[in-house]
């Protein structure tokens, strides 16, 4: 077979196994920083620190009784966790890892294998990977007009809220460093960052790098933009009636969307995989995406939720104005 | 051969999901069978290299239906079949003939081979935004404009209709306030 598609097969494998494993690992690393932030033991009973924790958990998702309420739609309702995990993994697809490297010769069946950066090209990369995790609310959409719950249905509402506030910023967010690079393929963000730390675009767009990341933590719905299931609100939002797998395959879509979004921030702003010094690429782009999603924890732990009219009118308010202005300034200095 | 497969796949999927959309009587079908007939058609801009249009037909579509969303969940209740009040026969019947003649109008165009030309060329080595960028702001720059003051004229029209009580903002009234208002 041809040595790409091997590469393609292998790291799509790679990519899903990955990635699901590290939802699980996500949640123990969130509880451990949480609890240390507020001095607390977090997990630790479980195995050495508690990391046995994941095991027991998984357990119980994959063994817990599957319930659907009598009244719901069944269709949908089992249709909504495939949408968030499906189109996570999508988003994923589109998005550079690490840098393409060759298999060695000497491993057997896999040697000589290529194994590109990202698994589906797309010159429109940026474009691609925000419209799929847009589509990846349909999930918690679908999911809460299914259940016949009234938490479900103000889930559901605070979904089409959360998603007409922020999707703006995000797109907007964005042009601006597209604008300066001149292209929608993530790749070449890349390789227009490579000169080192100062070649960054986070020094020449900081504005958009922060809408950026402010848009991103209401479009994987991390405090403080958690409406969607506010337990102290409205009980668990639109998982209210999800239990067992169902409810683990909406876990596992929200922390891949996190990983996107981490990695998205740290290719289009923070240079990618290039290499830092000593430090080589794949290590960089690891780091990065590390310092990412503990910065979500960090926010979670720091700062109380917002109210829907708060994220409407700070979505609309200020940080579409904002952006407005970072792309003018930005348009001018381009065409100057 | 792939890309048959794919055509015909995407065709038939997008006509069965628009189906739906038009026969069932439950709001959370014709809803969600909408919304994924519109991402599929995504699809075939991708199997013809336009990118772009594709995910532009994604984003967009994927936003409007949202809202329709929204609207559906304000007016009907989504877990039952809506009773549809039927309307006059004749309405029915001028709809169907019209939409039946339509339909045959328009399979029938591609027979003369004259009807069907490329108005403007894309350039040869532009890349998808580049070529759409070209089109939109030199051939087709005026119903673009057109477009686009509709838009503004749809916009301001929505906001003064929605629009009252603008000087008050709920977001910036302290919590005390609020609470005050609800008991009243």
């Amino acid at each position: 077979m041809d040595a790409l598609v091997v590469g393609t097969i292998i790291k799509i494998v790679l990519v899903l196994l990955i990635v699901s494993a590290l939802a699980g690992f996500g949640t123990y690393i969130e509880r451990k920083v949480l609890a240390f932030m507020q001095r607390r033991l977090g997990p630790a009973h479980v195995g050495p620190f508690g990391l046995l924790q994941i095991a027991a958990d998984g357990i119980k998702l994959f063994t817990k009784e599957d319930i659907i309420p009598q009244h719901a739609n069944k269709f949908i309702f089992s249709l909504a966790p495939v949408i968030t995990a499906a189109t996570a993994f999508i988003a994923l697809s589109a998005v550079p890892l690490f840098p393409t490297f060759v298999i060695p010769e000497s491993l057997p069946l896999i040697g000589g294998a290529i194994v590109p950066s990202i698994i589906a090209d797309v010159n429109i990369g940026v474009l691609f990977v925000l419209g799929m995790m847009a589509a990846g609310l349909y999930g918690p959409l679908l999911a809460g007009m299914a259940q016949a719950n009234k938490w479900g249905i103000l889930g559901s509402a605070r979904t089409a809220v959360q998603f007409l506030s922020y999707e703006v910023v995000t797109g907007l967010s964005v042009l601006a460093p597209i604008m300066v690079v001149g292209s929608l393929s993530l790749l070449d963000f890349n390789n227009a960052q490579t000169g080192g730390v100062g070649s960054w675009l986070i020094w020449q767009q900081p504005i958009a790098f922060i809408l950026f990341l402010i848009a991103g933590f209401a479009e994987t719905n991390r405090t403080p933009f958690d409406l969607l299931e506010h337990e102290a609100e409205i009980i668990s939002g639109y998982v209210t009636e999800y239990s067992g797998l169902r409810w683990g395959m909406f876990f596992i879509g929200e922390y891949a969307n996190m990983f996107t979004i981490s990695i998205l921030a740290a290719v289009i702003f923070c240079g990618g995989y290039g290499d830092i010094g000593f430090v080589p690429g794949w290590l960089a782009l690891l780091l990065k995406v590390t310092f990412f999603f503990f910065l979500m924890l960090w926010v979670r732990a720091s700062w109380p939720h917002i109210r829907p009219d708060q994220l409407m009118w700070l979505c609309w308010k200020v940080l579409m104005p904002l952006a407005v202005i970072n792309i003018v300034i930005t348009g001018i200095v381009v065409m100057i | 051969m792939f890309e048959q497969i794919a055509f015909y796949l995407f065709s038939i999927l997008t006509i069965g999901l628009f189906l739906v959309t038009v026969f069932s009587n439950n709001i959370l079908y014709a809803m969600t069978s909408l919304a994924s007939g519109m991402v599929l058609i995504a699809g075939f801009f991708f199997l013809n290299g336009a990118d772009f249009l594709g995910v532009v037909q994604l984003i967009v579509y994927v936003g409007a239906v949202m809202a329709l969303y929204a609207f559906g969940m304000m007016f009907f209740n989504v877990t039952k079949t809506i009773k549809e009040n039927n309307t006059s026969n004749v309405t029915v019947f001028v709809l169907g003939v019209s939409i039946a003649l339509l339909m045959v109008l328009m399979f029938a165009a591609p027979i003369s081979p004259e009807v069907i030309f490329v108005s403007a060329a894309p350039e040869p080595n532009a890349t998808n935004p580049e070529a759409v960028g070209l089109v939109l702001f030199t051939k087709y720059l005026v119903p673009f404009e057109v477009a686009a003051v509709m838009l503004l004229i749809a916009m301001i029209g929505g906001i003064i209709l929605a629009g009252k009580k603008m000087d008050q903002s709920l977001t910036k009234t302290d919590d005390e306030n609020i609470i005050q208002k609800d008991i009243k």
